[in-house]
């Protein structure tokens, strides 16, 4: 993917499974929105090959479109309609979609209780809080009972309680009714919570991909080693810990006081990453402690 | 059903629907009231005065040549504006993350702005019936003739509205079409016959639809005689017809190439970056 002669994408390299969870977590401008765009038919690709359910987005049809969920980042659309009227209303488009397997749409009632409507059911669109309204757009991305969700930065905005009620949701969507859920955040902590895979995106390339679990054992960065000796304060970093620690404590013994040793996580590792993309100094640092742990493997 | 069956319904509930929003809505309901207003002003300030040549009430003439200005307004300054609202707010691009939503969309627009155009034309018909003297509001034939001309006025400046609203993308970019519609309101006989003016710009004026929208509005409302004091002294059905139908087919070439286009561009980012022009403007 290109615009004018930068690639703002380079080298996706992407498979989901039926029923997973995969988050795409970068900074702002890691190319984030561009993947998920592709994939959602909404833009074209220069070079390469998509496939999305087994088409090519840029020809996907009617019937392949009614297999896919968009959650859109709200704005002010449908403000004059009542909730009910606008999911049965879409709802409407899917029916002839419906298989033996998949009952389309989802019935407006069940829905506005999976996504916590029912007591704002004949509200205006308009009259919802931030909160309900992203839980509106959340409805319309899966009124159609979607075989692949996609959702671009689902939580931005929200409070802490509809944060927590929202993962609750694409769990039981994921879990129960086997949904592939791409999702896009820029935050660490919401993709450890909801994701099989976190696939991290910098520059427009994948920088690292893994389970939650796997990307912090695989991370193998310097450690920062903190004392006092004689009563100066001493910072060190080093990528052995152990043997540093070994020579210190030979070399001044008891003269060496506080001391503490701490390895950088998976959230340092990022934040590094994040600085540095939104600085626009590109020290390598970030991208230097992904590669290392490539290697590593 | 078939899908896209499912969806021209869909398409046409979607209409009865946001139809019946305006009839709730403080700025719609000021949008169907605003024009007779101004119509009503723009009679009482021609009382006394006629048609030149003629005994007849100006104001009486005034009004029919102001519903055929309604539908221009209602047809295509309407359906534009929706269609640039409806881009900046996100609502196309929904109606694109569904199958066949653009579709359902196109055909809910069309309900609404054609309803909303004639029920302003009722609107604006009603005082006429008591302010003015010499309209034939009780004879069939005018019901008849505007049985075929609002619908085909419709069926011209439709298309033109889609095809502008397509290629307009910042809302503020509505306010240049106030000017060019001033000037053809000026040049097309609506508040005042044009045989004065040059021959030149009463040619130019027979090109667009709103000088024929008026006389196909007037050749409705107005008794017979007064085909008379019109050009070539006749009311020009035959001309009208070919003049508003090359329009329609015109738009209706064109509008769905623009209509596709405008629908292949939009994406999330472009809705984002709108919304940030937006919140500037506001900020």
């Amino acid at each position: 993917m290109r615009y004018g002669t930068v690639d703002v994408l380079n080298g996706i390299d992407l498979t989901a499974q039926r029923g997973e969870v995969i988050a795409l977590l970068g900074p702002n401008g890691a190319g984030k929105t561009t993947t998920i765009e592709i994939l959602e038919g909404f833009r074209l690709s220069s070079a390469g090959t998509v496939r999305v359910l087994g088409v090519d987005p840029a020809r996907g049809d009617e019937r392949w479109r009614a297999q896919i969920g968009v959650v859109l980042q709200s704005w002010r659309d449908h403000g004059r309609w009542r909730v009910r009227d606008l999911l049965s209303h879409l709802g409407d488009y899917y029916a002839p979609y419906a298989t033996d397997q998949i009952q389309r749409p989802w019935p407006v009632d069940d829905l506005l209780a999976a996504v916590g409507l029912t007591a704002h059911a004949n509200a205006r669109v308009s009259r919802l809080s931030g909160g309900q309204r992203r839980r509106l757009d959340v409805a319309v991305g899966i009124v159609g009972r979607p075989e692949l969700l996609f959702l671009d930065e689902p939580t931005v905005g929200l409070d802490p309680a509809a944060r927590r009620e929202f993962h609750e949701l694409v769990h039981r969507l994921a879990d129960l009714d086997h949904t592939t859920i791409l999702l896009t955040t820029h935050d660490l902590a919401e993709a450890e919570k909801l994701a099989d895979l976190i696939v991290i995106l910098a520059n427009g390339r994948i920088i690292a991909r893994g389970s939650p679990d796997q990307l912090s054992r695989r991370l193998t960065t310097d450690a920062e080693i903190r004392w006092t000796c004689d009563g100066q304060r001493h910072v060190h970093a080093t990528m052995d810990a152990t043997g540093f620690l070994r020579d210190l404590l030979r070399d001044h013994g008891d003269g060496v006081q506080e001391l503490e040793v701490r390895r950088a996580n998976l959230e340092d590792a990022y934040l590094a990453l994040v600085h540095e993309e939104e600085t626009g100094i590109r020290t390598g640092r970030a991208e230097r402690v992904w590669q290392q742990q490539e290697e590593n493997r | 059903m078939n899908p896209k069956t499912t969806a021209l319904r869909a398409g046409l509930r979607r209409g009865v629907i946001e139809l019946r929003s305006t009839f709730t809505n403080g700025q719609d309901l000021w949008n169907y009231f605003f024009p007779t207003v101004v119509l009503l002003v723009a009679v009482f300030f021609m009382r006394g005065a006629t048609v030149p040549g003629t005994d007849f009430s100006l104001g009486a003439r005034t009004l029919p040549s102001a519903l055929g200005m309604g539908l221009l307004f209602g047809g295509l300054l309407g359906l534009a504006q929706h269609l640039v609202v409806d881009r900046e707010d996100g609502t196309l691009l929904r109606a694109k993350a569904i199958p066949n939503g653009m579709l359902g969309y196109l055909i809910g627009k069309l309900v609404l702005v054609s309803s909303v155009a004639m029920i302003g034309l009722v609107i604006q018909l009603t005082p006429g019936m008591f302010f003015l003297d010499g309209l034939r509001l009780g004879d069939p034939s005018a019901w008849l003739t505007l049985a075929w001309a609002v619908p085909l006025g419709l069926i011209a400046t439709l298309p033109l509205g889609a095809m502008i609203g397509s290629l307009i993308e910042n809302p503020r970019n509505m306010g240049l079409l106030v000017l060019p519609v001033m000037g053809l309101i000026a040049v097309s006989g609506i508040f005042y016959p044009i045989d004065g003016l040059p021959g030149w710009l009463q040619g130019a004026a027979q090109v667009f639809p709103l000088y024929w929208l008026g006389l196909g509005m007037r050749s409705a409302l107005l008794p017979a005689d007064l085909a008379a004091v019109e050009i070539g002294g006749s009311w020009r059905h035959l001309e009208m017809v070919a003049v508003l139908g090359a329009w329609a087919v015109l738009g209706l070439v064109l509008a769905p190439v623009l209509l596709r286009r405008m629908a292949r561009r939009e994406s999330g980012s472009r809705v984002a970056a709108r919304r940030e022009q937006a919140m500037q403007r506001v900020g």
